[in-house]
């Protein structure tokens, strides 16, 4: 600005022009940051897709080995309830070699290892009064189903883990959720779940 | 544009508006007597090709709007009436779809034909530019569109083109959340990606716009990718290759309307006339034709972050292609090495397509027997697309020998004869 005012005649009339200049450029330059925010908050989950409600599980109806899909969150989630045999073959993997060891779970805190206990139903909380048999809730798996790599629904009892098999780019899942071979970089993740009687399970 | 305006208006009325505004004159120095190469080749003509497929796709579109329902609960229903009842939906709808590959099929021509002839290269770097801008815009049209009919393949190939920002680290969450408006593709995600579906078009026309402006200050490249030097080299566009050019149309639309009425569906996929459902993916979801061998480089890589680089990076690469390529010569007739170099970059686009339509793990014909499945040969294909780009035609430039060039278009047509050879050294 000392430039111009030596450069131009009048030095006041320079200034007042300068803070004009300024005042209304800054104007434009901050107004239209902030105008613009609305049109891009706008494309972000509204109000109403945000009060979620929560999926109650009723576990009594699942017989051994059989899984259902529900949906939580508009999102597909698995429950399956394993027969013995799917959860020993789990537990058989060694936790620290897997390509995901992270529990993925959002009831035990981040960082937790991915062991079959840390997956199942038993990290699942209790209401209050409510006693869960803990050899049934550690056969019962919760789970995200839309595979970690691209968000394609697994098939269930494909792969070469017998459990879940992303048909869209191969992703091979065990009887934990766990990815053990392909382009998936996580594990299926475990949603917040409470035991609200023996075998009722609500999730959110 | 190139030159002084020749034009000359006949009457009153033509004076009067050439005063106030001189838009016939732009029509005339632009597409009557814009001085063109008088060796362009059929390769010369989609560009005519690919205006006349954008006009189509946006009068189908603006009717096909007219019927549309984008709401989860209707949309899937609306096509199929569209299809049954409104009258001539079918037609409509039919020369859309059909015309969005149509239009690929046409801008691949189109642009193979500007890497065989060098015309990214200086003076053309933003025309080039601009055509890879188009290109994108077109493949966010065409993904954004097959999103609307809700089948089964809209929704899954929705949900892993979203997924793909997901990689992201950090944003990658809050971004595709910002996507979709939710917590999965769903309503929310339907109605925007038809509000930009429509909007998406009209953005093309106006980098076309530019695209041509950008053509007509240095002008047409042509097959000898010898700058013009003389009126000699040149022919008027009007009638010359507004003839040539309306041949090649009619033929791309015999083309275009023998898919329409006997093979409407055949270049898209089954599952999309299964109404979309979240809880089920289809068994083998692929993306359309023309998008195939990007998908084959997504999957060549085992992560997740590093397949969705390089696959936007294969587009990426396009974008700095004129500065990649160190060869003085232009066109590829006088490149004796790069020549062949472009037939096997031809070749690996096309197998890239085929390894993308196929299971990673399925073993490749013949090749199969030697242990070569899908996955291996679009690593193996991905592989010669980058070094194309940036190694082969960076050091190309410094060890080919090119062959003698003629001394002008007019001599490389003529040998010389119409005209006194031009006494000017070869570019």
């Amino acid at each position: 600005m000392t430039d111009e005012t030596q450069a131009v005649d009048g030095g006041e009339e320079t200034t007042r022009r300068d803070f004009i200049y300024i005042a209304a450029g800054g104007t434009a330059a901050i107004g239209g940051a902030l105008t613009l925010w609305p049109f891009i908050d706008q494309m972000n989950p509204a109000a109403d897709t945000l009060a979620e409600a929560s999926t109650e599980v009723n576990l009594a109806a699942l017989d051994e080995g059989v899984g259902i899909t529900v949906m939580f969150r508009s999102r597909p989630h698995f429950v399956r309830r394993r027969t013995a045999a799917e959860v020993e073959a789990a537990a058989e993997a060694d936790v620290n070699r897997l390509p995901d060891s992270n529990a993925r779970n959002v009831n035990i805190g981040d960082g937790e290892l991915a062991t079959v206990d840390n997956r199942s139903a038993l990290t699942a909380a209790v209401a209050d009064g409510v006693t869960v048999d803990e050899a049934f809730a550690r056969t019962i798996l919760v789970s995200g189903a839309n595979c970690t790599h691209l968000g394609c629904v697994p098939t269930e009892g494909a792969g070469e883990y017998d459990a879940w098999f992303c048909p869209c780019h191969g992703s091979h899942y065990d009887t934990a959720g766990r990815i053990r071979r392909g382009p998936a970089p996580e594990n299926l993740p475990i949603p917040p779940m409470t035991f609200t009687a023996p075998t009722t399970l609500v999730l959110g | 544009m190139s030159g002084p305006s020749t034009y000359d208006p006949k009457t009153g009325i033509e004076r009067w508006l050439d005063s106030r505004l001189p838009i016939i004159r732009l029509g005339y120095d632009s597409f009557v007597d814009f001085p063109t190469p008088k060796n362009l080749n059929y390769w010369y003509t989609f560009g005519g090709i690919l205006t006349v497929c954008l006009m189509i796709q946006i009068l189908t579109g603006i009717v096909l709007a007219m019927h549309y329902v984008p709401h989860v609960d209707y949309a899937f229903a609306s096509i199929e009436r569209i299809d049954r009842d409104v009258n001539f939906g079918w037609l409509l709808r039919n020369i859309h779809a059909v015309g969005a590959s149509m239009f690929f099929l046409a801008v691949y021509l189109h642009i193979f034909r500007g890497l065989y002839y060098g015309s990214y290269k200086a003076p053309r770097e933003v025309l080039w530019i601009l055509g890879v801008v188009i290109y994108l815009l077109m493949m966010a049209a065409a993904f954004l569109g097959y999103v609307l009919p809700w089948g089964q393949m809209s929704f899954w190939g929705a949900t892993v083109i979203t997924e793909l920002f997901g990689a992201i680290p950090l944003v990658g969450g809050p971004i595709t959340e910002w996507l979709w408006g939710g917590f999965a593709v769903g309503n929310t995600t339907l109605n925007r990606f038809f509000s930009l579906h429509y909007l998406i078009p009209f953005l093309i026309a106006g980098v076309v716009g530019l695209h041509v402006w950008a053509l007509h200050v240095p002008g047409n490249n042509n097959p000898t990718g010898i700058s013009v030097k003389t009126s000699n080299d040149t022919l008027p566009f009007h009638p010359y290759y507004t003839v040539k050019d309306g041949f090649a149309i009619a033929v791309f639309l015999v083309i275009f309307a023998a898919f329409v009425f006997y093979a409407p569906d055949v270049l898209g996929h089954a599952d999309n006339y299964i109404e979309a459902d979240p809880l089920v993916t289809p068994a083998h979801i692929v993306p359309e034709w023309y998008l195939l061998p990007f998908y084959a480089i997504l999957r060549a890589v085992p992560d997740k972050l590093g397949g969705v680089i390089l696959m936007f990076g294969a587009i990426g690469v396009l974008f700095i292609l004129p500065w990649l390529d160190t060869s003085k010569v232009r066109s590829m007739r006088y490149r004796p090495m790069a020549k062949w170099f472009f037939v096997g970059f031809l070749i690996a686009c096309l197998g890239l397509g085929w390894a993308g339509a196929e299971l990673p793990d399925n073993p490749v014909p013949i090749l199969g027997a030697v242990g070569i499945d899908f996955l291996f040969f679009g690593r193996v294909l991905t592989l010669y697309y980058f070094a194309y780009f940036l190694v082969i035609l960076p050091v190309l430039g410094f060890v080919e020998k090119p062959k003698e060039r003629p001394a002008s278009i007019d001599a490389a047509v003529t040998g010389g004869k119409s005209a006194a050879p031009a006494a000017a050294p070869a570019e």
